[in-house]
This record gives structure tokens, sequence and C-alpha cells, in this order.
């Protein structure tokens, strides 16, 4: 169903991702260094990484911040220790989502197609706020006039915040709608999202216009 | 309080031993030379009184006529002045209160012994010094005999008297003096034995209380040096197995740690290949199929036994998190009873808009364990209630059961006790009591075990309200 590029290690690990993954119709191909793994990007880029964390040469978190430099395609991490420093660093180096090794290839699918699923929100075609386009058919965003180039997560994000301008949005909703993860999330994704989304769509991210913090409760989008 | 007849301080005790031996030694020194010296004074006041007395008699006494006539007598006593009485036989020349004083003791000496004689008496509250003499005649080939005259006389000791009162008065005050510095000298020797006694208290009141670095340094070769050097060693013995036993204690958990760690990467691979392995099981023979599912089951039970541990050692190391956010207790609880299709076979009870912060998935955690317990070790209906209180929330679990034998409960949170030994197949990895434990601790809070009234087990747990974040 999708070109996955899966980025590990451990020979046997690998294989059997591989083989578990293509049996939910993905097309695998792997890589066993974060070296390796950034050729086989470049040469034919994938619609999703699968990378684990822990790797020889250079780690998972300096390839991951080399893919989100080159372009907008989604990564999963695979975190051995499932450790706060882990996800932590993982989530600031770009990754849309985390699974915690072993992961049971059904729940590793199940997120992946979460991941990639573009919208959710109806085609309304293009929704304007102020200085902030949203086309939601083109799946396009431009802030004046300027395009935005922003991952399938943080996109998802945008158009379910943007869908009911004003309401409060909790993170477990998020991450139920945007993630797709049953109610036990892990909220420092939305957090983390809603960070890179400002630093994309904010004039001052400090003091967002669009994306507002609730306290205590989640986000909303403005009202603007 | 009691009454003590000697202070039980060692300080005090010091004190009072110094003080009262020094003062008492400076007193007895003041009390013997104020003795010696009024005796001194007596003694030289007698000797002036009664050569005074005799110069006067033996200016005289050459005019006199033998045998003397009142006039005589009378010019004798006027010579030796008031409080006198001169007496030749049956002749007597008197004045003043001193013949009164004179006993006939004091006559019987004077003219048996043909010599001076003193006696001291009291009268009137004064001390009298009384002198009694024989006048003597020389005649001219110089041989002297008794003229047979007597002369007595009082003198009035009060000033020697209060002489002596004034050394006596300086003798108590020396005493006096001596107490300040005594009391001082006391104060900084008592010091000098109890410093050290001190730093020894400090130092082993610093060890009781685990500061096993605490030492005191031993100064000079006396019996509190030898102790402090007893203490030391002691200390550093207590210190080096302490630190043996911590650096056990942390090896095997680093051990456990590593274990689950390393585990992790074959399970991996395992839990990749058991799910192809499900999806083509259906094709298999019977055997291939049921070896298929067990490996499928046991993997399961082994990746969930390595995700216990590492929760476990997370714990030990002090490594674990809390991450709190504000929820609403009834909806935490029965979204984790409905992931785990429980909510049909768990009456619960709790008030709805409980809302407070939490680390959701460790209240998850902590709920699907005591409520997974009850359901496969208890017997139907489990009930589980929550209630609030100001600062603080309880939720309760409790089965209809036989309930937990009362030897059991003192070890349920132990990690991998299993009550029923029979039972020892069951899905648990056999920490998950001690990870809800210490998921509760982490909160603040805590959870017991025990039992209902009816029967059934029991488990309450207590989270504090965490204050808002800033």
């Amino acid at each position: 169903m999708a070109a996955l590029l899966l980025i590990e290690d451990d020979p046997l690990v690998r294989r059997g991702m591989q083989l578990a993954l293509r049996r939910h119709g993905h097309d695998v191909r792997t890589a066993d260094t974060g070296e390796a793994g950034l050729r086989e990007f470049a040469t034919t880029p994938p619609d999703l990484v699968v990378l684990d964390l822990m790797l020889p040469g250079i780690d998972g978190f300096e390839v991951c911040r080399r893919i989100r430099a080159a372009g907008e395609v989604p990564v999963i991490m695979l975190t051995a220790r499932g450790d706060d420093f882990d996800v932590v660093g993982g989530l600031a180096a770009g990754a849309d989502d985390y699974v915690v090794k072993p992961v049971q290839p059904t729940v590793l699918d199940a997120r992946i197609r979460a991941v990639l699923r573009r919208s959710n929100g109806p085609h309304d075609g293009v929704r304007a706020h102020r200085d902030l386009h949203i086309d939601t058919v083109a799946l396009t965003v431009s802030l004046r006039g300027a395009p935005v180039s922003l991952t399938p997560t943080e996109f998802r994000l945008l158009l379910t915040l943007s869908r009911a301008p004003g309401r409060v949005f909790g993170r477990q909703q998020l991450l139920e709608e945007v993630w797709e993860h049953h109610y036990l999330g892990d909220s420092r994704l939305v957090d983390n999202c809603v960070q890179r989304l400002r630093a994309k769509i904010e004039i001052s991210p400090a003091r967002p216009e669009y994306v507002q913090t609730v306290r205590g409760f989640g986000y909303r989008f403005g009202p603007v | 309080m009691s009454w003590r007849p000697w202070p039980r301080g060692l300080r005090a005790r010091l004190l009072i031993a110094f003080v009262t031996v020094t003062v008492l030694g400076a007193a007895a020194a003041a009390w013997a030379s104020a003795g010696a010296a009024s005796n001194a004074l007596v003694v030289s006041t007698e000797d002036r009184i009664t050569e005074n007395i005799a110069g006067q008699i033996a200016a005289i006494a050459p005019t006199l006529t033998f045998p003397p006539d009142q006039a005589d007598l009378d010019r004798l006593r006027l010579a030796v002045g008031a409080d006198t009485m001169v007496r030749h036989e049956d002749l007597a020349s008197m004045a003043g209160s001193g013949p009164d004083l004179i006993t006939g003791e004091l006559r019987n000496a004077v003219r048996t012994g043909n010599r001076i004689v003193t006696q001291r008496v009291d009268a009137d509250d004064r001390p009298w010094l009384l002198v009694g003499m024989p006048v003597m005649t020389t005649s001219p080939d110089g041989t002297r005999t008794a003229s047979g005259i007597e002369v007595y006389t009082a003198r009035d000791l009060s000033d020697v008297e209060q002489e002596i009162h004034a050394l006596a008065g300086s003798a108590a005050g020396t005493a006096a003096v001596v107490l300040l510095p005594a009391t001082l000298l006391a104060l900084l020797a008592a010091r000098s034995v109890l410093r050290p006694v001190r730093t020894l208290r400090d130092t082993a009141r610093r060890l009781a209380s685990g500061d096993l670095d605490a030492r005191s340094a031993p100064r000079g070769t006396d019996e509190l040096a030898e102790l402090t050097a007893t203490v030391n060693e002691m200390a550093e013995a207590v210190q080096t197995s302490m630190a043996r036993m911590q650096r056990m204690q942390d090896d095997a958990r680093r051990f456990a740690a590593d274990v689950s760690h390393e585990l992790r990467t074959p399970l991996s691979t395992l839990t990749a290949v058991v799910e192809v392995l499900a999806t083509t099981a259906d094709g298999m023979e019977d055997d291939a199929r049921e070896s298929a599912q067990l490996a499928i089951t046991e993997t399961h039970r082994l990746v969930r036994l390595v995700e216990d541990l590492m929760a476990v050692s997370r714990f030990d190391a002090g490594t674990a998190v809390l991450h709190p956010e504000e929820v609403d207790l009834a909806v935490v609880v029965r979204d984790c009873l409905r992931a785990r299709d429980w909510l049909d076979r768990i009456d619960v009870q709790i008030p709805t808009g409980i809302r407070l912060r939490l680390d959701r998935r460790r209240l998850d955690v902590i709920v699907a364990n005591l409520a997974g317990n009850a359901l496969r070790h208890g017997a139907d209906p489990v009930r589980l209630r929550a209630w609030a209180g100001a600062d603080q929330v309880w939720i309760e679990v409790v089965d209809s059961g036989a309930g937990l034998p009362e030897q059991v409960l003192p070890q349920v949170f132990d990690r991998f006790y299993k009550a029923d030994a029979a039972r020892t197949r069951t899905p648990g990895s056999g920490l998950g009591l001690a990870i809800a434990l210490e998921n509760a601790r982490l909160h603040g809070g805590d959870l017991t075990a025990g039992n209902a009234d009816g029967g059934g087990a029991r488990f309450l747990l207590r989270l504090p309200r965490l204050e808002e974040e800033l």
C-alpha cells in the first residue's frame, strides 16, 4: 500500500519486520545503518520512514533531522527503550509518531496508515483565516501568499483545529482524531506537533494567533 | 519531674564537684589563717596590757609605805586606772565594774602563786581581760618579796574582738571571691572534657541517621580518644559493608534492566514473525497450528513480562517520571475498563466531575491491575468505587471471593509473589501489584490490600490531588 523505508541495524529484526509489514501490503525497503538509510532515501524517496533510534554510526535522531530537512516525508520512530529521553529527543528531531519495541506489526501498520491519511475533515474548499489560507482539496497551505510546507501530521492537525475555529480540542481528542491513537496516547506528540506547526504558520511563534493554548485543556484555532 | 539527689548531666556533676572542692579548700585556708591571726592578736594584746599594768605598778610601788594605809591603796588604784581593785589584807580600794568580775579562783591563783594571772571573761555582752598581780618589793640586797598588796584590774577587749570579727569576715569574703573564678575554671574544665564527648555524640547521631561519612577526629591519647577511634572504626566497617551491599544491589538492578533490554531485540523479531505465523495458521495441519498458537501466546506473555521488568527497573533506578495532566477520574477509569471489555463485568460507582491532575497512563496501569486481579482471582460481582476529599481521592476495588488469607496480606505487593502456588500459570507477570504500588507512590499516594467486611479482597488506592502546575 505504501512505499516504506525501514532503517534498523539488527538483521533479524529487520527481516522479521519486513516480512510482517509486507503481509500488511506495504512495499518495504531496508537499510542497516543511518548512512545507508539516507542514501536509500535520497535515491528513491519513500512515502514513510520507519526509523530505529539506536543505530551504529549516525544515530536515529540525526537521521530524522536530515530527513526532515530534506522534505516532509513522515517518520515513525522505533524506540527500543521507550524512555522519555528517546521519545522527547525523537519528537524534537521531527518524528511524527513513535512506537515502542517490541511492536506488533498490526499496531505499527495502523500508525503508518494514520500518519499517511492526509485529511479526515470535510473537503470544503479553501479556508481563509486572515493571512493563512488552507486548501482542503489541494491539501496546501499558504501564509501571506507564500506556500507553507507541512508534514501530513502537521497538516492534519491544522485541518482538525481549523474545522471549528474557537472550539477547544483536548489533547486526548487530538490524539484520537489526528494520530488515531487509542485513549492512552502520549500527549507530548500533540504539544510537539503544535510547536512545529506554530514555527511554520505563526508570524510570531512565541505569541501564537492561529493555534492558541488553552491551559489545562488543550488547543484551539483562533478565533481570528 | 522526679526529685533527684544528684544531677544526671555530666556537665552539672563536674561543675558542682569542682566548685565545691575549690570553695571548701579556699574557705578552710582562709579560716585557718584568720584563726591564727586572731590568736596572735589576743596574745599580743594581753602581753601589752599586762606589761602596761606592771609598769604602772612598778612606777608607784617605791612610794608606798608598808604596811600601806587606805590612801596608799587608793593612789595605787588610781595609778593603775579604771575598773581596778587594790587589796591588802583587810583593806581594799575599788572602783568601776572590774572588781565584780574578779573571782575567788583568780585571787587564790594570785595569792598562792605570787605571780601575774590573767583570765578572759564575758560580761555585759563584752569580752574582758582580768589581770591579777601581786605587788613585789625589792629589798636593798636585790631580792624581791611579795608585799601582800594585790592589784586586780579589768580591761575591755571589745576592740580586739572587733578586729577578730573583721578577720573572720575577710576570710569568708575570700572564700566567696574564690567562688566565681572556681566556677569559671570548672566550666572550662568541664568543656574540655565534654567537648570530645559531645563531638562523639553528634557523630553517633549522624551515623544513626544514615550519614555514614560522619567521623570525629580523636584528640590526645586519653580514654575519650580511644573511644573516638573505636567509633570511627565501627563507622568505617559499617560503611564498607553498606557500600558493598549497595554495589551488589545496584549490580543486580542493572543486570535486570540490561537483561530485559537485551531481550527486546529478539522479542521484536519474534513479535513480528508470530503475526505472520498467525495469519497463515489456518492453512496448517492441526499440530503445526497448535504449535504456532503456543508460540504466539508465549511470545506475547514474554513481551508483557519484559515490559513489566523494564517498568520495575525504571522505578528502581529512580528514572520513572510522572506526566500529570488534568483529567476526569470517571472518564479515565471507564476508558481503562472499556478498553479491556470489563465495563459490563464490573459495578462502577464514580461520581461525575471529580477532576484532578494525575498521570493517566499510570492510573490506567493501576486500575487495570486491580480490576484484572479482582476478575481473575476473586468472584463476581466486582465493585469499583471512587470518592474524593478536599486534597485526596480514593479508588476502591472489592471482589466477592474468599478474600486474601491473613498471612498473604503483607506479601501481596512483593515481586513475583503469587498467593496461590497452584495458579502460577496465570497470565500476569507477577509484577503487577508491585508496579501498581510503585505507580501510586510516584504520585505521592499509596495502595493497600485488605479484606472487605463481607469477604472478598479489597484494594484501596489513595492519590493526592496534585497542585496545578505554574
